[in-house]
């Protein structure tokens, strides 16, 4: 058993960052920014979290993952919170996850605030993950999963997932 | 009326419009006409769906009574819902579906930008979660209006005839009772009247360019869904369907 009086913010938020995105497996839930704050209550450890999207189906599946993984460190009592507010962002991914979607052959969000484009109508340039070209065309705003839009690359023909901004 | 009633009411209002919708949505799920918007649809009802849990769990633990969101979405009868109308209307074509879902999207839009600034911290964080994801849905079926209103002559008229169809329930989105007031006082709930005239621009702005005819905005519309719990005659089949296996089953679990 660990003991929850000497230990330290970064050393849980160090073993957080071995808990894996179940849809996205490159990267990890401290790479996402989904992790807002660890704390201590007496001998408990609260882990506040935060959901990409609402109905994002991953959510429960990452809070038993945390669950685990502080079992695993010999953590016994242990609360996970989840909290909307302030609601995430994909300005929270790391630079480090940003550059993990890319080798995975997802693009990473193209802009690092809020993709006012969805509305406006304005372009923004996502490059190809497979080949690095930028004649890259949108094919669907909605993709596999509710943070991806669906887009081709009309250089390598191939198509791509793109991590959206929100 | 309490300030704690109304918030029950009011958030549990939020609750059931995003849950019918998104489980009409999710109808389209296997259906869509190709397999991009089928996915677009069913996204868009799953965000819709994670929005009906903020709000439904939020209104349980407003109300106090020890029930949970399933409690509220899987154990309430027809007469204790209390969705929009317009959320209940059935998908029939692909024009209905998109014109229901654009014109409650727009309402939605500017109406969460509002309830941003609420002094309700929890109803402000729904809010601006929810923003974030609507911004897309709106994006979505905005396009879609001006794709088919100024498509062929046939998409034309579908489009045209699924605003007639639909064009008396967008009132009610705007009606506003005791349960509006009570929490407007408080800073709590937006004012309805300035959100239609945003409303009825912007759905203006996208008829103009999809070359299709705006209705003339009369007093009269279909209402008793969100205040009254009165339903049209499909409410109950979507009730049958969404509620028959937490019902029949009480003790399933995952």
């Amino acid at each position: 058993m660990a003991d929850v009086t000497t230990l330290s913010k970064e050393q849980v938020f160090d073993w957080l960052s071995e808990v894996t995105d179940p849809e996205i497996p490159v990267l990890t839930v401290t790479d996402m920014g989904v992790v807002r704050d660890v704390d201590f209550e007496g001998d408990e450890v609260i882990v506040t979290i935060t959901p990409t999207y609402s109905g994002c189906p991953a959510m429960k599946t990452i809070e038993n993952d945390i669950e685990d993984c502080l079992e695993k460190h010999g953590i016994e009592k242990y609360r996970v919170i989840t909290k909307l507010s302030p609601a995430w962002t994909t300005d929270w991914l790391t630079d480090n996850g940003r550059q993990k979607l890319e080798e995975y052959g997802i693009a990473p969000p193209a802009e690092k605030t809020t993709d006012k484009s969805a509305i406006t109508g304005g372009k923004k340039v996502v490059k190809c993950p497979q080949c690095g070209s930028t004649n890259t065309e949108m094919i669907s705003q909605f993709g596999s999963t509710a943070c991806k839009a669906l887009y081709k690359c009309n250089d390598c023909l191939e198509p791509f997932d793109y991590f959206k901004c929100i | 009326m309490t300030k704690q009633e109304a918030l029950y009411k009011y958030s549990l209002r939020l609750g059931d419009s995003t849950l019918i919708l998104g489980h009409r949505l999710s109808e389209w799920c296997g259906h869509g006409p190709k397999l991009e918007q089928d996915i677009a649809l069913i996204n868009i009802a799953l965000d819709l769906l994670g929005q009906a849990r903020s709000y439904l769990s939020y209104a349980a633990e407003v109300e106090g009574k020890g029930r949970t969101e399933d409690d509220l979405a899987y154990h309430r009868v027809e007469r204790n819902f209390h969705n929009l109308l317009l959320t209940e209307r059935p998908n029939d074509n692909w024009g209905n579906t998109i014109m229901r879902s654009f014109f409650f999207d727009v309402f939605h839009y500017y109406f969460l930008s509002e309830l941003t600034k609420s002094k309700d911290e929890q109803l402000a964080a729904i809010a601006a979660k929810s923003l974030k994801e609507v911004t897309y849905h709106v994006k979505h079926n905005s396009d879609w209006v001006i794709r088919l209103g100024d498509g062929t002559e046939k998409s034309h008229k579908i489009m045209q005839d699924a605003i007639d169809e639909l064009w008396d329930y967008t009132g009610e989105m705007f009606d506003m009772d005791e349960v509006d007031e009570t929490l407007i006082k408080e800073g709590i709930a937006p004012d309805l009247a300035p959100i239609k005239d945003k409303w009825l621009q912007k759905v203006k702005d996208v008829f103009r360019e999809a070359t299709l005819e705006m209705p003339e905005v009369q007093e009269w519309h279909h209402t008793g869904g969100k205040m009254k719990g009165i339903h049209s005659e499909h409410m109950g089949y979507i009730l049958s369907e969404m509620q028959y296996l937490p019902r029949v089953h009480p003790d399933a679990t995952w």
